[in-house]
């Protein structure tokens, strides 16, 4: 081994990944301030809005802002559903014209922070600028203990648990960052956030080990890019899982508004609507789909070459698989009749679970050829 | 949402009356054959195999699974007597092959194809038909805008449509124009056929994948060997020390090419504290030959990097401590003079050894034990290994004799003696004690029954050799999938429509509409584009073509006509003739 493991650098990125989970922290308050602080003044308006609705007779004007968009066309959008149904094309297409469905949610939602196309609108909100801010910093102070750990170790930084979870979360909060360069996905800023403290503490805490030299069965250029890939559909998977669960507390909500119940869900109003959101999902599921077929792929052309079969029913083999599937199944759901929207969601949910119970039960507690937790 | 939930709770009166219909048994022998192919074949059938699919792969992952570790499925049913032999009726032992799995599989594939096959021919015919017929009201596309080109600018409406035609196939629309010496000319255009042709490429694929692992599992073959640093492996069947030979392998099949360990080192990890002496790198020196006249070729193997040889890979797998004894019967003679395989058994290469000595006279002799190639005893006695490294190697043994029941023919594992029928010799609660031994040193047995001598320490590899004739045609389906599926995502499939008149007062009215086919979220971006394209085409400031359309409409005139609320028949009206139904 030519290579001499620099436990400083060790030392410092330890030290950087501890400050990276404090500034999240800072940045997750805020990001929960904003939930609050906008969901209290959207209340306002959609007070003010209701009193003027009243004043107009027979206005009907939705409740919740956050509802804007699906609301105002809801009786539209059945239509479609019904008249549509029976004929050719992936059944339920009709709901989600491109982007009239969205459209018709900019204009309608008077106070909503998110329209339906999840672009930036509306006005600036203090506490999510600073919440974005912090995390900003907060990432670059995690990337700097990601680098600072493969220099440490002269090779990839993602060779065991302390690894993949220190570098997963990294890749979490810069993928979310980065969508955020174009979608105003700020309202999952305490999930995402909140999971990379989670991720960073069970590093530290659970996970702990010291830089080191790869075992020889890591030792090939497939770690790189099959476990790269593998951890950056499974950013992807984490922000659709957040949102395909936001979209079923919204469903729920839009449901209990419409049939006239109480907005209890106050801070959801900083939601889009679930439509909105299953859309959006959908896309960012679509890539995440690619990515893991890559991984899997890559994974198999890996077996092949360490272990001299391309598919062996490894337990890990079998997890991942049954992700792909699980995912192949959203995708089709999504073209099938009765099962977009909140059931296509519920399958999004069980693909992410299956990704964190792979990630964790599977690295650690069952065994097979992929343990390698390094502990 | 809350409306497609709605929707959802009105459904279920006729899609009950539907299912009662359609189970009717009126329908004859052949209307059930084709009420199953068509359920078979259903989108809905499709999502709900590949989710049985997910779960049923799930328990091959909790129990332990035959074809990778038979041994420890014989030790579970022993353990789990309750219910151990249940699982194995279950098939749960062999998840990947049982009739269950295969089952599931098999069907969704057969779905898949009557998926695949009619959507093909559709899509077949779609590609050579016209686009489809333009709809009366474009306004009521979810894209929708008009234009008007003033009447000084010598624009008729039928040299409008063609210049609309020529533009649109240009940006790679399929394009037909329709009645254009008429009053209202215009034209319908699709593109994005590749959308379908990717999705069918995908599935196809899969079916692919599934034929080439098939096909590796009847023509493939694998095997094990261990070799001891200078020994040679010749592939024939009497070389492997484990042969698993697919359904249709035929012995003509292998080449006989050899392959010699020379060397073989281990790098063990030296400076991090929490990984002091784990293995951070095997290197294999090996001698090969193509077969047995061809010249000898110097090879590395390493994990992660096979070597590859007459149709087969050989990867190394193992490795371990071998080591060299020679041992002299009652009669002085040597019986036995070689490396001893040791088998691991814990952390640094703590090993069991065992060795049986056959050709040992008068007595047949047995050895059992353990190598410890760093060797440290505990105050209770307890011997351990401190290092993996050869720093104090050290071999303990009982030695037995007597009939090691080798001449019965019954084939035996090396790694095991059955001591039950067998004297002990040497043990630690004999007279004669233990044996234990450090390179160089030779221990004489009890009662003249011969010595052992523990001359020094090998290496050796596990190799694994490989032959998988399914495996290249898998990963080029494997790369045609996502190749499909990319294509399948990302290409959108859209029709666009163009109507062009005269207004009464000389200038030319243009309105177009899109629509898309499928899943896409640009098509409002497309609209604008074309839009741009048209008044650029026809010099229109593209801010005061708004003007004249339509009063008070200028706002909502590159916007969904309508919103939605009649969304639903002007998606009708063009999807009317769209592609196989594949949900009915
Ligand atoms: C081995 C099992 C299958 C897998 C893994 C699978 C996977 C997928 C995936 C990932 C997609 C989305 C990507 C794309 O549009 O190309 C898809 C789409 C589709 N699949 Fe499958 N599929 C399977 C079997 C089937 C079967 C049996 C059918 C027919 C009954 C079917 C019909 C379709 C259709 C119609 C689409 C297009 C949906 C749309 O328009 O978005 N698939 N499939």
């Amino acid at each position: 081994m030519p290579f001499v493991i620099n436990e400083t650098m060790g030392a410092y990125s330890e030290l950087l990944m501890l400050l990276a989970a404090g500034t999240y922290t800072v940045a997750f308050i805020a990001f929960a301030w904003d939930l609050a602080k906008s969901s209290k003044a959207l209340r306002a308006i959609d007070l003010k809005a209701a009193e003027a609705a009243g004043a107009v007779a027979g206005a009907k004007v939705p409740v919740a802002a956050g509802v804007g968009a699906a609301a105002g066309t809801s009786e539209a959008v059945a239509g479609a559903n019904r008249v549509d149904a029976h004929l050719a094309g992936p059944a339920g297409r009709a709901e989600r014209p491109s982007s009239s469905a969205a459209k018709a949610g900019a204009g309608s939602a008077a106070g909503q922070t998110a329209d339906g196309d999840m672009r930036y609108a509306g006005e600036r909100r203090v506490p999510a600028r600073v919440a974005v801010a912090l995390t900003i910093l907060g990432v670059l102070i995690h990337g700097a203990g990601v680098v600072t750990r493969a220099l440490g170790a002269g090779r990839v930084p993602w060779g065991n648990m302390y690894e993949f979870l220190t570098t997963g979360a990294f890749v979490a909060v810069a993928v979310f960052l980065l969508v955020l360069i174009r979608r105003d996905l700020r309202f999952l800023g305490t999930f995402v956030v909140g999971l990379a403290i989670i991720m960073l503490v069970a590093a530290s805490v659970a996970y702990w080990t010291p830089v080191g030299h790869l075992v020889p069965a890591l030792q090939s250029y497939w770690l790189i890019i099959h476990v790269s890939i593998a951890v950056l559909s499974s950013a992807l998977f984490t922000l659709t899982f957040a949102m395909s669960a936001l979209q079923l507390v919204q469903a729920h909500r839009q449901k209990t508004i419409a049939a006239g119940g109480a907005d209890k869900l106050g801070f959801m109003r900083l939601v889009p609507s679930a439509l909105s959101l299953e859309n959006l999902s959908y896309r960012i599921n679509a890539i995440a789909f690619i990515g893991w077929t890559f991984t899997l792929m890559f994974g198999a052309i890996w077996a092949e070459k360490a272990w001299g079969r391309f598919w062996g029913w490894d337990t890990k083999e079998v997890w991942t698989f049954v992700i792909w599937v699980v995912y192949a199944g959203y995708l089709h759901a999504r073209a099938t009749r009765g099962w977009t929207g909140t059931r296509a969601a519920w399958l999004s949910i069980v693909g992410y679970l299956c990704v964190v119970f792979n990630f964790t039960i599977v690295n650690q507690f069952f065994n097979g050829l992929h343990s390698y937790s390094g502990l | 949402m809350s409306e497609r939930v709605k929707a959802n709770k009105k459904s279920p009166a006729p899609v009950a009356a539907a299912k009662a219909e359609a189970a009717l048994p009126a329908l004859g022998p052949l209307g059930m054959l084709r009420w199953a192919w068509t359920q078979l074949t259903s989108m809905r059938t499709a999502l709900f195999l590949l989710l049985l699919l997910a779960v049923a792969a799930v328990p091959g992952s909790l129990f332990p699974q035959r074809p990778a570790n038979p041994f420890v499925v014989t030790q579970y049913i022993k353990d789990h007597p309750e219910y151990g032999k249940l699982l194995d009726t279950l098939q749960l032992y062999d998840v990947y092959s049982s009739a269950w799995f295969s089952a599931i599989y098999i069907l969704l594939f057969v779905s898949l194809i009557g998926c695949v096959v009619p959507r093909a021919i559709a899509h077949y015919k779609a590609m050579r038909s016209q686009p489809p017929r333009t709809p009366k009201r474009l306004s009521r596309l979810p894209e929708y805008g008009t234009l008007v080109v003033p009447a000084g600018a010598g624009l008729p409406a039928s040299d409008a449509i063609n210049s609309a035609a020529g533009l649109l196939r240009k940006r790679g629309y399929r394009v037909e124009v329709r009645d254009d010496g008429g009053a209202r000319p215009s034209l319908g255009a699709e593109r994005g056929f590749a959308k379908e042709v990717g999705n069918l490429v995908f599935h196809t694929s899969l079916i692919g994948v599934l034929v080439s692992v098939a096909i590796g599992g009847l023509f493939g073959y694998s095997g094990q060997r261990i070799l001891v640093e200078g020994d040679t492996f010749v592939n024939t069947l009497v070389g492997y020390d484990q042969f698993t030979p697919g359904t249709n392998f035929q012995s003509s099949q292998l080449q006989p090419y050899s392959i010699q360990l020379d060397k073989f080192d281990v790098t063990f990890d030296r400076e991090s504290p929490g990984k002091f002496g784990q293995p951070i790198d095997f290197n294999a020196e090996v001698t090969t030959k193509e077969n047995p006249d061809a010249p000898a070729k110097k090879e590395i193997l390493k994990v992660n990097d096979p070597v590859t040889l007459g149709g087969t890979s050989i990867y190394l797998t193992g490795n371990g401590y071998a080591p060299v004894v020679t041992i002299r019967d009652g009669a002085g003679n040597v019986a036995m003079q070689g490396p001893v395989v040791a088998k691991l058994q814990g952390d640094n290469y703590y090993s069991s050894v065992v060795i049986k000595v056959p050709d040992a006279a008068p007595d047949q002799l047995g050895f059992v034990g353990f190598f410890l190639p760093t060797a440290f005893i505990t105050d209770e006695g307890i011997s351990f290994s401190g290092d993996p490294d050869l720093f104090n190697p050290q071999l303990t043994l009982n030695s037995y004799f007597g009939d090691l029941g080798l001449d019965n023919g019954a084939p035996q594992n090396v790694f095991e003696l059955d001591v039950s029928k067998l004297t002990p010799l040497n043990n630690r609660n004999l007279d004669a004690g233990g044996i234990t031994l450090a390179p160089g040193s030779t221990f004489t047995l009890p009662d003249g029954k011969g010595s052992i001598s523990f001359d020094g320490v090998k290496r050796y590899v596990g190799v694994d050799i490989h032959h998988n004739p399914g495996q290249v045609s898998a990963l080029i389906f494997a790369l045609l999938a996502v190749a499909g599926l990319i294509v399948s995502l990302y290409v959108n499939r859209r029709r666009v429509w163009v109507r062009t008149g005269t207004h009464e007062d000389g200038r030319t009215m243009v309105e177009y509409g899109l629509l898309a086919r499928g899943e896409d979220h640009r098509l409002a971006a497309e609209a604008q584009a074309i839009r741009k394209m048209l008044a650029g085409e026809w010099q229109l400031p593209s801010d005061e073509v708004n003007q004249d359309g339509a009063p008070g409409t200028a706002s909502t005139q590159q916007t969904p006509s309508r919103q939605g609320h009649n969304g639903a028949d002007s998606v009708t009206t063009p999807t009317g003739s769209a592609g196989p139904a594949k949900d009915k």
